[in-house]
């Protein structure tokens, strides 16, 4: 397996778009620290970059990167390789590099300059959401042989999680004011993984009415150790599950 | 060596093979010829593990290859359209296989030789032609010296000489006593190799005879006039 995984994780080094990531990433945490003497404006900017820039990369860099290798996957198909080490090796090389990029771009900068609770935290959600939203490319490209296809369902996938959802849950809470829906609100944000990064940062930040509105509600509900290792579950979870899925698909699949 | 026993498959509502059972047997040289889209390249394809069969099982050395992987350890295959990670170089290409296969087999480098590979080394698999990307995947087929070959169209799109430096390989191996299966539309090119045929039609084995029989039954010399005059016969058996 390491093999594999060596092979694709250097060939993803030498593709410029992961550099550039980097670099990009290095360039907005350095910056945001730099013009601000307050680091918890540094924080909220990279918290944006956290919540729409990695998983919009994740998932995009993935996708194609995945229909792109759909020559060396079959290749390696016709070697004595089990499948699912296959599928596995990729994702491991492309979570790994996504990973690395977030860690060096933003997560050196985050630990340099707030150096606490926050800045930890902010960089394991970071690492969580790449992780993630590579394993949704996975999905994605999974369900459909169309390249076209499925780069749209990640774009539509993250757009949805990103956007969408949001507003949604703002739309429900007016919708509903009038009955007690506060803690059936908590259920609906394990349905976005994108909420769930939001909330953990915002309780460590204290500044949640500035954030999305779903963010400002849940103060309550998250607080307590059981919440956090809770939403930290289902951070996991939404790893563990759009993966697991496409493997079962990949191993059945005619190339 | 490799039973095939009851293989369906289907694609969506296209039935593409539809009860085959074939048995392939070692030192035999085996051409599979039918029209196009009869299910040839499915049916190998099934063999390597790329396609899962809708039902029925294939047995490699008396064991079931569903859901199995290691077998492939005896296999060498060339695709009939090899692709390629189009940024690696030929070079690279065949140290990661060597790499990924971990042989410890002594390889065969003849046809790296024979095709005089070395030159286009540092050249990328995109800047290839057709005929070369061939020669590449030809090279794979044969490197660690496996015990059986599926060959899909090998000869399609090589240049007459390395089209017949590939057949006295061919010829070489089948000697060692290895299993080959090759797929062709060019049964000129199949008389001196091959020693069975199996002819497919519609998804399924229309027959499965050895050479010699085949010639004696219809009375030719040539493997190509042999399978027009069948199915000349066969076409007039339909049309009283």
């Amino acid at each position: 397996m390491n093999r594999i995984i060596k092979i694709i994780f250097l060939d993803i080094l030498k593709n410029k778009i992961v550099l550039g990531y980097t670099l990009i990433l290095a360039l907005l945490s350095w910056s945001s620290f730099g013009l601000e003497d307050n680091s918890a404006k540094g924080l909220l900017t990279i918290l944006n970059v956290i919540l729409f820039t990695v998983p919009l990369v994740s998932i995009l860099f993935a996708t194609i990167y995945l229909y792109n290798s759909s020559e060396f996957i079959e290749l390696l198909l016709s070697q004595p390789i089990k499948r699912k080490k296959i599928w596995l090796s990729l994702f491991l090389g492309l979570s790994l590099s996504m990973v690395a990029a977030f860690f060096i771009g933003a997560g050196i900068p985050l630990l340099i300059n707030a150096p606490d609770s926050v800045g930890l935290m902010m960089v394991i959600v970071g690492c969580l959401i790449s992780l993630v939203f590579v394993a949704l490319a996975f999905l994605s490209s999974i369900l459909t042989r169309d390249k076209a296809k499925g780069i749209g369902i990640s774009i539509m996938s993250w757009l949805f999680f990103a956007l969408l959802f949001d507003g949604l849950v703002l739309f429900l809470l007016f919708q509903f004011s009038d009955y007690p829906i506060e803690k059936a609100m908590v259920a609906v944000t394990a349905l976005s993984p994108i909420d769930l990064a939001r909330i953990q940062i915002l309780l460590q930040l204290d500044v949640s009415a500035m954030m999305g509105y779903t963010g400002a509600i849940f103060k309550d509900f998250f607080g307590t150790a059981i919440g956090l290792s809770v939403s930290f579950l289902l951070l996991c979870l939404w790893v563990i599950i759009p993966f697991w899925v496409s493997l079962e698909k990949f191993k059945n699949k005619d190339l | 060596m490799i039973e095939i026993k009851n293989i369906f498959k289907k694609f969506g509502k296209l039935e593409v093979l539809n009860d085959v059972n074939l048995t392939f047997s070692k030192g035999e040289c085996i051409a599979l010829i039918g029209p196009n889209g009869c299910g040839k390249t499915t049916l190998i394809k099934s063999i390597l593990g790329m396609v899962i069969p809708t039902k029925g099982d294939i047995l490699f050395d008396k064991k079931s290859i569903l859901n199995k992987y290691k077998y492939r350890d005896q296999i060498g295959y060339m695709p009939q359209i090899g692709r390629y990670p189009d940024y690696m170089t030929v070079g690279q290409i065949i140290e990661m296989i060597k790499k990924i296969r971990n042989s410890d087999e002594v390889l065969d480098e003849d046809l790296i030789k024979a095709f005089e590979l070395e030159k286009i080394f540092d050249k990328q698999m995109r800047t290839l032609s057709g005929g070369t990307t061939q020669k590449v995947s030809a090279i794979l087929a044969f490197l660690f010296n496996p015990q059986v070959l599926i060959l899909d169209e090998p000869t399609a799109g090589l240049d007459p000489l390395a089209s017949e430096i590939l057949k006295e390989k061919i010829i070489k191996e089948r000697e060692k006593g290895k299993l080959i299966l090759i797929t062709s539309h060019l049964l000129s090119e199949l008389d001196d190799m091959i020693s069975q045929i199996i002819f497919m039609q519609d998804g399924k084995v229309h027959f499965h005879k050895s050479i010699s029989d085949l010639l004696e039954s219809t009375n030719e010399q040539k493997i190509s006039k042999a399978i027009a005059k069948i199915l000349k016969s066969e076409s007039h058996e339909q049309n009283h």
